[in-house]
């Protein structure tokens, strides 16, 4: 967000195949600029979990070429990647895993170099920002879903990444949690990437969608007119909820 | 259930260091393997300094004694060992026993309750986390301590988890009381463990996404010499009853 001309998320002819032979990537372009909203949608299987998990290093060995800020993911940069990409997982109960919230949100930063005071200044705005404040001494364990899945935001927030990855982040929330998670998200103004089935979260949240099917990006565009052309969708396995019409 | 053990305080005792306890504590044990099974008074006052702490700790002797409970099996050998005992015979109470074997039972049972009741002295004034992070700062295998941090925040999930499996087979008409119908549960757990294999990895890969190298975050102090000094109190007193108990005739 310094006005730098790198994109925030530049990935170039991503391919990729997983030990066993499947082939999940066939090579995936992809330029977020910074700032920007963008929901990756695609029916199961179609690589999307392979693409967010590349993001950051975890899964490499394929060919292509991914830069974060300008930074090339690669072995030797891989400390510097994961604080850049912040990749909120589905479940929350994956993710959170000390025994305080408060704890959970701060092992990032830990991770990272962030000691005393830093630290927890860095723990206090993050739980801030998701409105969780108040629930620092507490267990994950004793949250709401909803609650769990903007702690679970928080302990990504307090790495401070270039682009924040969020794998479903609306599964299996309460309308009302929902809504406030969209809230938090649109409030925090960051590049966000967000990795989805649910098309109206998609439509409310970002003004730009990708449709990866096949391991290919098979559309790129506005949100609103991508969902509007049912024939895409239904090429892909995808459709609006019922009584959802876009013009 | 990680409360089960802890007594909830805010006493000196619980505010010491958690690694200053843990070393008081295995300190202590050992002392009181090393005494000859035969110096019957510092058996008693070892556990005079044990019931000191409860004091100063404000630990009800009834929250140790309830879960001392799990000695019960070693109780059994050790009242077993007089009668099975070889060696001279010496009548008790007109019974005739070992020697031998009535001295090893006292061993164990005297050696066992006093381990038992320092463990859970220790369980008692310091939460299952602090016991963790005290293992880390005394330098414990990282390795360790991040396994037991992970079983501790994950064993209520794989629990509610289990819970979870075992309504939806009751749902179906499964009944657990019967033998015929173990096969579903033994299928149960095998599908539990795949499924906590996979959560597994999938903490993993979550945590690997947060910089983790290995090592957990300790936000912590290192406890002065005099906080040491303090907490090590009942080694001491363990110690020097020992040394007593040896060196008087």
């Amino acid at each position: 967000m310094t006005g730098s001309p790198d994109p925030a998320l530049l990935v170039e002819r991503l391919a990729y195949a997983y030990p066993d032979g499947h082939q999940a990537l066939y090579g995936v372009d992809l330029r977020v600029e910074p700032g920007e909203r963008v929901a990756v949608l695609g029916p199961n299987g179609a690589g999307k979990t392979t693409l967010v998990l590349h993001l950051n290093g975890v899964l490499s060995g394929g060919s292509g070429r991914i830069e974060v800020a300008g930074l090339p993911v690669a072995k030797r940069n891989l400390r510097e990647i994961r604080r850049r990409v912040g990749i909120v997982f589905q479940d929350p109960d994956d993710q959170l895993f000390m025994p305080t919230v408060g704890e959970d949100v701060a092992f990032g930063p830990a991770n990272f170099g962030l000691s005393g005071e830093a630290l927890d200044t860095r723990v206090r705005e993050a739980l801030a920002a998701v409105g969780m404040t108040e629930h620092a001494d507490r267990s994950p364990l004793h949250l709401s879903g909803g609650q769990r899945r903007r702690v679970a935001l928080a302990t990504v927030l307090a790495c401070d990444p270039e682009i924040l990855v969020l794998d479903e982040p609306s599964s299996n929330l309460e309308p009302v949690a929902r809504r406030e998670l969209a809230e938090v998200l649109v409030s925090l103004g960051r590049t966000t990437l967000m990795v989805t089935h649910d098309l109206p979260y998609a439509l409310q949240l970002c003004p730009r969608s990708v449709l990866i099917d096949e391991g290919v990006v098979v559309a790129d565009g506005p949100t609103r007119s991508l969902l509007a052309d049912t024939d895409l969708l239904a090429a892909h396995r995808l459709e609006l909820p019922y009584g959802f019409h876009l013009d | 259930m990680s409360n089960l053990l802890y007594c909830e305080g805010s006493s000196p005792v619980h505010r010491l260091p958690a690694q200053v306890k843990i070393v008081c504590a295995l300190l202590a044990v050992i002392c009181v393997v090393a005494t000859p099974r035969t110096e019957f008074s510092a058996f008693g006052l070892y556990l005079v300094v044990l019931a000191g702490i409860w004091t100063v700790a404000a630990v009800p002797v009834g929250h140790v004694a309830r879960r001392a409970v799990i000695e019960v099996p070693f109780v059994v050998i050790a009242l077993v060992m007089p009668f099975l005992g070889g060696g001279d015979r010496i009548a008790v109470l007109g019974v005739s026993v070992s020697e031998e074997g009535t001295l090893a039972g006292w061993n164990i049972l005297a050696k066992g309750t006093i381990g038992v009741l320092t463990s859970l002295t220790l369980a008692a004034t310091t939460t299952p986390r602090e016991l963790v992070l005290g293992l880390q700062r005394l330098r414990a295998p990282a390795v360790l301590t991040t396994i037991a941090t992970l079983m501790l925040r994950y064993l209520e999930v794989i629990a509610a988890e289990a819970k979870r499996m075992r309504t939806a087979r009751i749902s179906r008409g499964h009944n657990p009381r019967f033998l015929w119908q173990v096969g579903a549960t033994a299928r149960g757990i095998g599908a539990l463990f795949v499924r906590s294999y996979e959560r597994g990895e999938r903490v993993h890969l979550a945590m690997v996404s947060r910089g983790w190298t290995g090592r957990l975050p300790d936000h912590g102090a290192a406890a002065a010499p005099a906080t040491w000094l303090a907490g090590l109190t009942p080694v001491l007193l363990t110690a020097g009853v020992l040394v007593t108990a040896v060196l008087l005739p």
